[in-house]
């Protein structure tokens, strides 16, 4: 089972409101509409991830809670699905969330050595976030690019064939983005969804 | 010279747009299909074919097709598995970013034979962008009249979509991915009744591999016994081999069933030998559910035949000293690895994706993996190793799904076959010279 720890309090409901642009409530209709009528419920996992994108980062209750609306099924509904899969996250998490594979075949490919440079290299342990809010770093279980391994994927990106040299010029160029003066926001969903 | 069916045109400049694959005679199997056949021809061609599921357990996918409940008066659906989340396999990945227009036509192909007018593709959700590739191609055969209302003029009216995962390995498991398209937990359900009879949303529901799916066209088109001209006796046709680990060349290759392991493991045109010129030591063939075999065993069989990459070769010698296909996910080890940590490594990947809803998954996956943890740290004890071959095999058979075996399989099998390093890790834990 996930060992995701779900000290995530449903008492840390802020009862703040959120909305999606309407841009994205074009979107949210029509990933609605691939699913048969009163199946709506289909629709939650994709959902969750525009939401996850959209708002705070992370799936706070308030926000899984305006999903719950909008698809007309129970809040409860919504946080056994959220708790459940790994990739969405119950806690605030930094800008760029850095999920290095640790499973077998990158492991055996220097995969481990890698995880522990991220570690030293952003001074913070695996499962943190570092104090300025620009990387949270993350383990995860294997990413289908073991022919490239070590993997690590940041946002949506895969970066593959690790060294550290490579981790540092990655970083150094995620770093250097976050201070230009308006950060892009990402596109990912007008392309994927 | 190898002969290939998925990936003949995979250097084709522009293949992944509608144009260029057109004109390399794609979707004509849907002409063919739609305007020549009957549906149940297409499933006898696939019959025929001999082509079992790509996805792992390699159920003969005609045979899956016929058992469609045909009295249900509930909509049909066909769902690509495009999960592709067990450790050593990324095949499905390369086919679907080089050559998307393969699936889209094999599963409107398989629509059409199993007269299901909506398809799913459940793709993990860290694939984003070939979510967006998929998009794309399903857009651009919608555009060309293959897809949607009314496919080339007949009255035969088909939608496919994209739905994305959100990490969980277990939602590959064909009950566990219906419930997650129904945007419940990935929970597996207990079968019977199994998916064709009552699957998505209650319907008769055709769950395939995206490698299975996309040999659908080539069928159709050539016939299915011309498909069974491919590959070795029963292990019909070709597969692709995601190959990683120590090797010199890791990558996706289609190799024609039959090929043997050594000229796969050290031909240059494949894996081109063990990286850094070590010594082969294990080798996991179908991905890291299926059993680990030493390097003689892999090579050969325990009877001393050459090991070939068929169904039957690669399961001779059972689970004594046999493995299996699997999904194609070759993961090499060399001289250097240590199976003891490697087995653990497994073992918490098992845990961390165990549902939780049978206790011998839940409890089992987490008392070995906390077992094989203190024997890898220098804390182990000599019966532990007994006590992992006890809980192995508790959890074996006793389970909803079967993520128990696939838990169970790696340590056991790592076991019977490196008890040797077992034991050297309980009593000498500081001769593993291991550095990571
Ligand atoms: C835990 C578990 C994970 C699985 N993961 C996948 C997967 O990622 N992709 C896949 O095609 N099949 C996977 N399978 C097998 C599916 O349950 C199913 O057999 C397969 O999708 C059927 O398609 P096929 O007959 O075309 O192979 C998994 C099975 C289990 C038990
Ligand atoms: S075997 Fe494991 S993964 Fe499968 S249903 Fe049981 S607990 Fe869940
Ligand atoms: S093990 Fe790291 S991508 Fe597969």
């Amino acid at each position: 089972m996930l060992d995701k720890k779900i000290n995530h309090p449903l008492h840390g409901k802020k009862n703040k409101s959120f909305c999606f642009s309407d841009a994205t409530m074009v979107k949210v209709q029509k990933i609605i509409a691939r699913y048969p009528e009163g199946r709506q419920k289909s629709a939650l996992l994709p959902l969750l991830h525009i939401a996850q994108e959209e708002f705070e980062g992370y799936l706070s209750v308030d926000v899984m809670d305006y999903v719950a609306g909008l698809l007309n099924i129970q809040p409860i509904e919504v946080y056994e699905v959220a708790t459940f899969y790994s990739q969405y996250y119950l806690d605030s998490v930094g800008k760029n969330v850095i999920e290095i594979c640790r499973t077998g075949p990158c492991a055996i490919c220097g995969g481990e050595k890698m995880q522990q440079y991220l570690e030293k290299r952003l001074n913070i342990k695996t499962g943190e976030t570092t104090p300025d809010g620009l990387f949270t770093l993350k383990a995860v279980e294997c990413l289908g690019a073991c022919g490239s391994a070590p993997v690590m994927q940041i946002n949506t990106e895969f970066y593959e064939f690790l060294t550290k040299e490579k981790i540092d010029q990655i970083l150094d160029e995620l770093t250097l983005k976050a201070k230009e003066e308006k950060p892009e926001k990402s596109l990912w969903k007008e392309k994927f969804f | 010279m190898e002969r290939k069916i998925l990936l003949k045109n995979i250097a084709v400049p522009g293949i992944r747009t509608f144009e260029v694959f057109r004109s390399t005679g794609g979707y004509r199997s849907v002409e063919k299909a739609l305007k020549t056949m009957s549906p149940d021809e297409v499933v006898e061609e696939v019959k025929k074919s001999g082509l079992r599921g790509r996805g792992g357990a390699g159920f003969p996918a005609g045979m899956k097709w016929s058992f469609i409940d045909k009295k249900s008066d509930k909509p049909r659906y066909l769902i690509c598995n495009a999960d592709e989340s067990e450790p050593g396999t990324f095949k499905d990945r390369f086919l679907m970013e080089k050559i998307p227009h393969l699936l889209i036509e094999g599963m409107i192909c398989s629509c059409y034979a199993l007269g299901a007018k909506t398809g799913y593709i459940y793709v993990r959700g860290e694939y984003k962008y070939i979510i967006g590739i998929l998009n794309e191609a399903i857009r651009e055969a919608n555009a060309n009249g293959f897809l949607g209302k009314n496919i080339l003029g007949s009255s035969y009216s088909i939608d496919i979509h994209v739905h994305s995962g959100a990490g969980a390995y277990i939602c590959g498991e064909e009950t566990a991915m219906i419930e997650s398209l129904e945007g419940k937990r990935g929970n597996p359900r207990i079968k019977p009744p199994f998916p064709a009879v009552v699957g998505l949303y209650g319907g008769p529901t055709v769950v395939n591999n995206v490698e299975t799916l996309a040999n659908i066209g080539f069928i159709v088109n050539q016939g299915g016994t011309e498909y069974a001209r491919y590959g070795s006796g029963k292990s019909t046709g070709t597969k692709l081999i995601s190959a990683c680990g120590n090797i010199n060349n890791p990558g996706v290759y289609e190799i024609e069933l039959g090929l043997s392991v050594r000229e796969f493991l050290y031909d240059p045109q494949y894996c081109g030998g063990i990286k850094n010129d070590k010594k082969l030591k294990a080798v996991i063939a179908g991905g890291s559910s299926v059993p680990i075999l030493p390097a003689n065993l892999i090579l050969q069989t325990a009877s001393g035949e050459e090991r070939l990459f068929t169904y039957e070769s690669l399961a001779e010698g059972g689970f004594v000293s046999g493995t299996m296909l699997g999904s194609g996910g070759f993961i090499v080890y060399d001289e250097d690895a240590c199976i003891v940590r490697n087995t653990w490594n497994l073992a918490r990947f098992y845990h961390h994706e165990s549902c939780g809803q049978c206790s011998p998954c839940r409890e089992g996956t987490g008392w070995m993996e906390n077992v094989l943890h203190r024997i890898e740290n220098g804390q182990g004890r000599t019966r532990d190793i007994d006590l992992l071959v006890s809980i192995a095999a508790k959890i074996e058979g006793n389970t909803i799904c079967p993520l128990g075996d696939a838990a169970a399989w790696p340590v056991a099998s790592a076991i019977r076959h490196f008890r040797h390093e077992f034991e050297e890790h309980v009593l000498h834990p500081e001769r593993c010279g291991h550095d990571l």
